[in-house]
């Protein structure tokens, strides 16, 4: 950490395993976010980025370790209680609801209802029109199976749902790997907004572009351990990658590293 | 499938010199298809959320049989015979019997993690041999008078007026919901359908109701049933012969209710919208915070209560239980659901598209024993039909997506 924060975090996760059988997937991370803030979560495959989001998400829980939302501590033990506290995860996978309609996916779990507590459809489509009019105005197929939507469009459908029900915190694991430039260029837009609105953004990612975009801090994982989290303007993409890859800190990686990775 | 239909029903009018198309036997085809009907609704669900019952025929055999020895044995020991109690407490236990196997059944699927599957075809070993074991293998009769009103024997029926009542209810509730729709897409400011659209759909389903409801009313009861029947009323017995009509038959009315109920649940319920979110992608399901395994039991467990009302239907209608009850129907159901659209890889399947499955599937073997066609072949040609329904679907459903 380099600067100094006199605001409660809003997110803090501090010394967080996570085991897979013998193999630790996240060995005693701690990382925490503020409100407007993206913090990127960068590392190789199997690097343990999707695991320890997983823990705040609520999609598998840690082994050890405690998770503060506003300073007070937070038990998070499935999907449920994650959105309690207004954590929303837009998943690499896109975890939507193949045959159902972008309305069923938005409020999936969350159905509105009418007051004789059967599904109010209607209800449901015109939030997901009024919302999906802000995010991605060109979106109009509210009445077919998501299954048949381009990626952009399913991706909106999953911002949507974050934005909807006023996520304060929202993890995005890979939020462009499915995307076209175009689109891609529509989620960078996007964050910057949600960041203005104060929200914090978990942002895991491959593609170091995308996270020197729009991250302001990041941290690098390798083998289930944080390497590091930097500030982005105090580092080069050379040095974040070669804490990826060989997995040391800012201050050890020398020009000799970056040499050889060229 | 309206189509399939249409088909099966003139072609078998023609080939049996015209008697496929009576109300004769359009009377008893629709009481025919009810037992399967009935389960095949449930049967939907399971499916759609991608798990299989091959026990259903199994437990209907078991839930039949102790409905049976209840009324037959046991409960005539401790009430008169002819005590409402006796066919109160015998459907009711039927039921909580049924729901109870089914809630087992699911439980090892959601909970232990056993593949439906290989849990259901246990269940169709286990519960054949409880229900042989029960009685010893013994055919157990004969039922309650009163309950035997299910089965929709001469006596089982709701009669010309009432039937009239019941049609002339659904055209009203129809137009109701059609309506109730209208006016709701008008409030949240979506554009309504066109009047005359309205007006075309709406004016279809009423002479569907209408045209079915004047078709089961006019099959007559027989001379000897309307004899007793003008007795009963102090009418005079006119040299011509009185024409009566039956009315509708109680377990058509079961199935009618059911499959209304169901189509309820699965479209107006969180849990019918969380079993097709489960088939469509059981993460997104469980990330989405859905209990899928509690929901995967209730599938189950609702599956078992169909099959408790089928097996009331089914005893009802045969006057007595035997081991061999419901045998194969397993099959038949699934074939009902998956003729009906069911997609067996999950999240797709309705339940009105079963229940046309399950007439579809009855109206082929009634119109081949009509033809005279052989029992074997039968079995062929409904085999055949089988496949080419779900490969002329799956045919279909990729040109309409691409």
């Amino acid at each position: 950490m380099t600067t100094v924060e006199t605001r409660t975090p809003l997110v803090e996760m501090s010394h967080i395993n996570v085991a897979f059988g013998g193999v630790h997937a996240a060995e005693d991370c701690s990382i925490d976010l503020y409100p407007g803030e993206v913090v990127a979560i960068v590392g190789g495959n199997g690097a343990g980025k999707t695991t320890l989001i997983r823990c705040l998400s609520g999609a598998h829980p840690a082994d050890s370790g405690e998770i503060k939302i506003d300073g007070k501590p937070a038990s998070i033990n499935n999907p449920r209680d994650a959105k309690a506290y207004g954590v929303e995860t837009i998943y690499q996978t896109l975890a939507l609801s193949e045959n159902q309609d972008a309305p069923s996916n938005m409020f999936l779990g969350r159905e509105l209802r009418s007051r004789w507590g059967t599904l109010d459809d209607m209800a449901m489509e015109d939030a997901t029109r009024k919302v999906m009019a802000r995010l991605n105005p060109r979106f109009k197929n509210f009445g077919v199976p998501v299954q048949s939507l381009s990626g952009g469009q399913r991706q909106s459908i999953a911002i949507a749902k974050a934005v909807y029900f006023n996520a304060r915190i929202i993890i995005m694991d890979e939020p462009t790997a499915a995307l076209g430039p175009a689109e891609t260029a529509q989620v960078g837009e996007l964050i910057v907004q949600l960041k203005s609105d104060g929200i914090g953004i978990f942002l895991i990612s491959h593609d170091i572009h995308d996270v020197f975009d729009l991250a302001d801090r990041i941290a690098v994982m390798h083998t289930g351990k944080i390497v590091g989290i930097v500030n982005k303007t105090e580092v080069t993409k050379d040095q974040i990658l070669a804490m990826i890859i060989m997995g040391k800190e800012s201050s050890q990686v020398t020009a000799n590293d970056i040499e050889d990775l060229h | 499938m309206v189509a399939a239909l249409l088909i099966i029903w003139i072609g078998s009018n023609i080939l049996s010199d015209g008697a496929f198309l009576t109300s004769r036997n359009l009377w008893n085809l629709s009481v025919q298809t009810s037992v399967v009907a009935i389960m095949a609704t449930g049967m939907v669900l399971v499916i759609v959320s991608r798990n299989i019952d091959l026990s259903v025929g199994s437990m209907l055999a078991a839930v039949g049989m102790a409905m049976a020895l209840l009324q037959a044995r046991y409960l005539t020991d401790i009430f008169e015979i002819g005590s409402p109690a006796i066919w109160i407490i015998a459907i009711l236990a039927g039921l909580l019997l049924g729901t109870l196997i089914g809630a087992l059944q699911g439980t090892i699927v959601a909970y232990i993690g056993v593949p439906s599957f290989i849990v259901t075809l246990g269940g169709l070993l286990v519960w054949r041999g409880v229900a042989w074991w029960m009685a010893s293998g013994q055919t157990i009769a004969p039922m309650d008078r009163t309950f035997q009103i299910l089965g929709g024997g001469a006596r089982g029926t709701i009669g010309g007026t009432w039937t009239w009542i019941l049609g002339f209810a659904g055209c009203v509730g129809i137009v109701l919901l059609m309506w109730s729709r209208r006016r709701q897409r008008i409030r949240v400011g979506f554009t309504p359908r066109p009047m005359w659209a309205e007006i075309t759909i709406g004016a279809i389903a009423i002479a569907v109701i209408l045209g079915a409801t004047a078709v089961i009313n006019s099959y007559p009861m027989p001379e000897a049933l309307a004899r007793q029947y003008a007795a009963d009323n102090g009418i005079a017995w006119p040299a011509e012969g009185l024409t009566i009509p039956l009315g509708l038959a109680t377990p058509v009315l079961i199935t009618i209710i059911v499959a209304l109920a169901m189509n309820f649940i699965a479209t107006r319920t969180r849990f019918g919208r969380y079993v097709y979110a489960i088939g469509g992608n059981p993460e997104a399901a469980t990330l989405a915070g859905i209990k899928t395994r509690w929901t995967i039991v209730k599938t189950f467990a609702l599956m078992g209560l169909l099959v408790g009302i089928a097996a009331a239907v089914q005893i009802a209608r045969l006057n007595a239980a035997t081991s061999g009850l419901g045998q194969l129907a397993e099959l038949y159901v699934i074939a009902a659901a998956v003729i009906g659209g069911t997609s067996l890889s999950g999240g797709v399947g309705t339940i009105p598209g079963a229940v046309l499955g399950a007439l579809v599937m009855q109206s082929l073997v009634s119109g081949m024993v009509l033809i005279g066609v052989d029992a074997p072949l039968q079995d062929i040609v409904v085999g055949i039909v089988l496949v080419a329904a779900v490969a002329l679907d799956g045919y279909y459903r990729r040109r309409v997506t691409r």
